[in-house]
């Protein structure tokens, strides 16, 4: 279910028609791709599942933040929730299962280390959990929320929309609940069907007053944790369940912070902008080094990390840079991200002031505020 | 020991094993037993398992009789009061005596609420406001349990609890400027009229979704349970929000995290036009308390003394013990339900009528000063006169006040503007700059 939003509207240099066509064929690929491997002497073909479609690229071990250690994932969130919990004396964690360690074993150790009135489990409710994590952030205190599955957020979206979105407008800043965050396994992971295996970034991406988080990597995924917990207004963190365990790289065991609403340019290119989030970015490294070894083509890959706000000048300026953008994300096609980030672009006065050299025609400003 | 693991075969899980085995293993004595059991080892047969059931979901007896349990609805949990219509005690050692200066608050809180419900319902008919919500009949409920909580406590409303405000002080002039959205509005202006919210007084400001706030409040309990703060929380709603899944995750999450937090249910007979027989089958709210594992209790909300005894030994307790109570407050909404309902359209104006005249929290309280010689006529009529100068002055300074300028559309969003939000906020004031004399630009500051 990628979707690829290529923008080519107002934009006038194109390419040799050839290499449209390759981008044509490549859309038609699947996310999941099944191997048949025949592995008897008999010759009877012996189906082994591999489901895992891309590579993952670890990034190369960070020096600025001193001692690092071997992680995946999950461990790097584990990490990133120790050293919460180790400072912030507030801080709490709870949702289904989390006291024993987590379905996905992020929590692992931390009711032991930090006692039962600070990682709990809860009755399984998630209009619960998120309603019951905004009152705790509204006395001020740190609520780490995590929401077992992203595919089961939905009960929890009116307390997430109509409530911790607007806490802080609608009391005019005498109330907030900033210092909640909410965790959530998100993106496909291969045999999670139509329940374990969702991407909703773009439902939240309508809610401003919230702010959307999806990382790419256990180095990313801590950092960007940490930010999403300090951060003065609540956060949704998606953390790509296919990751927990595929993904391993070095990662700082101190505490940093990676900034949020600030997209990572992690290959520079001159020919196409790609941009993705999560997963995804793995899928589009691999595909970027697949167009300049076949096609000649050479991609600036981005990651947008932060969905809302997002990075708009990131984006705007690479496009500028190469004349061309393609978004990728597991989430349908319509009304997904990649339909407001190409709308977005193709909008931007300093995208279209460099392809026309002239003022674009004045937008009416939307009644209410949106981010 | 082989036995045990044979057990395990048969049943499975290693938990229902561990006890089985133990109480093959232990001596007599544990888990209740008196017998001490011949350890076999062919047959599976452990008779001390027969007499109780085992189940790690629920602790009771078996039965061996095929029996519904009826639900209580014909007489249910009975009402609590202190004081008769008239405004006599019943019982003396009930009555909480409370000093006439306290009492008196509690009379001048209600009336003068009663005095603003008037003056702001009126000026939404007038045009003047957009919207206005009274708390006729109800007053009692706010009254009674605002005065049993610390002024700390925390409060989480739903939109009939302007009396808690009223009584912890939160002056005309703040109620106002909130119904009028003007600049003197704590809130910015943000919201529609009564939805009131004041971090000195901790009343959590209002939101219109029903039963969000009570997961919130119960999360606010832990969390003071966590610092050692003393304090409850208290979180209002309706007998029709209650309905809502929110309430139910409330509840919930109160009882098995054991927080400090008092759930009080003003059950006013109307959520909108639904009258209770649509709203629930069982025996109100109240009835719903112990299916959570939650102290309930169902109180005369029209009586102000009963209001404020159980509000104060639910607070007293939940503190203490670390547990919730839920205290379901009967009354009657004697008004409409706001300013775009017209109640005739389903109730008869007698029924309203007799609630009204004959069973009305502030004329009850207004017999028991009467018969304390705490109050009288003059003093009703020179009040009366006084609370209506109040009210009239803060109302006609709140109307001349202008509104809050068009750039706090986009402040407070997040707690930083983002870009985008500041590109909007600057598109906004140049379209002013152009177009600026298409809008009521004068009647908001710059």
């Amino acid at each position: 279910m990628a979707a690829f939003a290529a923008t080519a509207g107002g934009l006038l240099r194109l390419r040799a028609a050839g290499s449209e066509g390759q981008w044509r064929r490549l859309r038609g690929a699947g996310l999941l791709r099944g191997l048949l491997q025949p592995e008897s002497a008999t010759g009877v073909a012996a189906q082994r599942r591999r489901v895992a479609h891309f590579t993952f690229q670890p990034d190369p071990e960070p020096r600025e933040y001193g001692q690092t250690q071997k992680m995946n994932l999950f461990q790097a969130i584990t990490s990133a929730l120790d050293n919460s919990l180790a400072k912030d004396p507030t801080a709490v964690i709870f949702g289904e299962d989390v006291a024993f360690g987590g379905v996905f074993r992020c929590t692992v150790g931390l009711r032991d280390k930090y006692g039962k009135d600070r990682v709990f489990n809860t009755p399984l409710c998630e209009q619960g959990i998120v309603g019951f994590g905004i009152g705790i952030a509204v006395t001020g205190a740190t609520a780490i929320a995590e929401i077992q599955f992203a595919d089961y957020i939905f009960p929890a979206f009116d307390q997430i929309v109509n409530e911790a979105a607007k806490y802080r407008y609608r009391s005019g800043d005498l109330f907030n609940c900033g210092s909640l965050t909410i965790r959530a396994p998100w993106g496909c992971v291969g045999h999670g069907a139509l329940y374990h295996s969702q991407s909703p970034e773009a439902f939240f991406a309508h809610c401003p007053g919230i702010k959307v988080v999806v990382p790419r990597s256990p180095f990313q995924a801590k950092g960007l944790l940490l930010s999403c917990i300090e951060d003065k207004n609540p956060c949704i963190f998606f953390e790509p369940k296919i990751l927990y365990r595929a993904a391993v790289e070095q990662v700082p065991v101190e505490p940093y912070n990676v900034p949020l609403s600030q997209a990572e340019v992690i290959q520079e290119g001159s020919d196409v902008t790609l941009v993705a989030w999560g997963t995804q970015v793995h899928v589009i490294r691999e595909v970027a080094a697949m167009a300049q070894e076949k096609l000649g083509v050479s991609c600036e890959v981005i990651d947008l990390r932060t969905i809302l706000p997002w990075d708009v000048d990131t984006v705007c300026k690479s496009v500028i840079k190469t004349g061309r953008l393609l978004i990728s994300h597991e989430a349908p096609l319509t009304g997904g991200f990649a339909s407001e980030i190409s709308s977005t672009v193709q909008r931007s006065r300093a995208i279209q002031r460099a392809v026309t050299g002239r003022h674009p025609v004045c937008r009416v400003p939307s009644t209410l505020p949106d981010a | 020991m082989a036995v045990a693991a044979a057990a395990a075969r048969v049943w499975g899980s290693s938990r229902g094993l561990d006890r089985a085995g133990l109480l093959l293993l232990r001596r007599p004595g544990a888990r209740g037993l008196a017998r001490s059991l011949p350890r076999r080892q062919e047959q599976q047969h452990f008779p001390s398992l027969d007499d109780k059931p085992q189940f790690p979901g629920a602790s009771a007896e078996f039965i061996d009789k095929l029996e519904f349990i009826q639900p209580n609805v014909i007489s249910g949990i009975p009402v609590y009061r202190v004081m008769d219509r008239q405004g006599q005690i019943i019982n003396p050692s009930e009555d909480p005596h409370l000093p006439q200066e306290k009492v008196l608050k509690f009379y001048r809180s209600m009336t003068l609420l009663n005095t603003m419900d008037r003056i702001l319902y009126e000026s939404q008919r007038q045009g003047r406001i957009s919207f206005y919500m009274t708390n006729y009949g109800e007053e009692g409920t706010h009254v009674g349990s605002a005065a049993a909580l610390d002024n700390t406590d925390l409060v989480f409303g739903q939109y009939r609890e302007a009396g808690v405000l009223m009584y912890r002080d939160y002056p005309l002039e703040l109620f106002m400027a909130q119904c009028y959205g003007n600049v003197s509005d704590l809130g910015k202006g943000r919201q529609m009229p009564v939805h009131y919210g004041c971090r000195e007084r901790h009343f959590v400001t209002i939101s219109s979704p029903l039963a969000t706030q009570i997961p919130q409040a119960v999360g606010a309990a832990y969390a003071a349970k966590r610092a050692n703060a003393n304090r409850v929380v208290i979180c209002y709603f309706g007998e029709g929000a209650a309905s809502e899944g929110d309430a139910h995750a409330g509840f919930n999450f109160a009882a098995t995290l054991e927080c400090p937090i008092i759930f009080f249910c003003r059950n006013n007979g109307y959520a909108i036009s639904t009258p209770t027989s649509e709203q629930y089958r069982g025996d109100g709210i109240a009835a719903r308390g112990p299916g959570y594992g939650i102290m309930s209790i169902r109180v005369d909300g029209n009586d102000v003394f009963a209001v404020y005894n159980a509000t104060k030994e639910a607070r007293r307790r939940a503190v203490a013990e670390n547990q919730p109570f839920l205290i379901e407050a009967m009354t009657y909404r004697i008004g409409h339900h706001s300013t775009s309902d017209d109640s005739s359209a389903y109730r008869s104006v007698d029924e309203v009528n007799y609630w009204d005249k004959q069973d009305h929290p502030i004329s009850r309280l207004r017999h028991y000063l009467q018969s304390r010689g705490w109050w009288d006529d003059e003093q009703e009529k020179a009040w009366r006169k006084q609370s209506r100068k109040k009210v009239m002055e803060a109302f006609e300074q709140a109307e001349r006040k202008p509104k809050p300028s068009p750039s706090l559309l986009f402040s407070d969003v997040y707690q930083e503007m983002p870009a985008q939000l500041r590109k909007q906020q600057e598109a906004l004031a140049r379209h002013l700059q152009t177009y600026g004399e298409h809008y009521p630009l004068d009647h908001f500051e710059k």
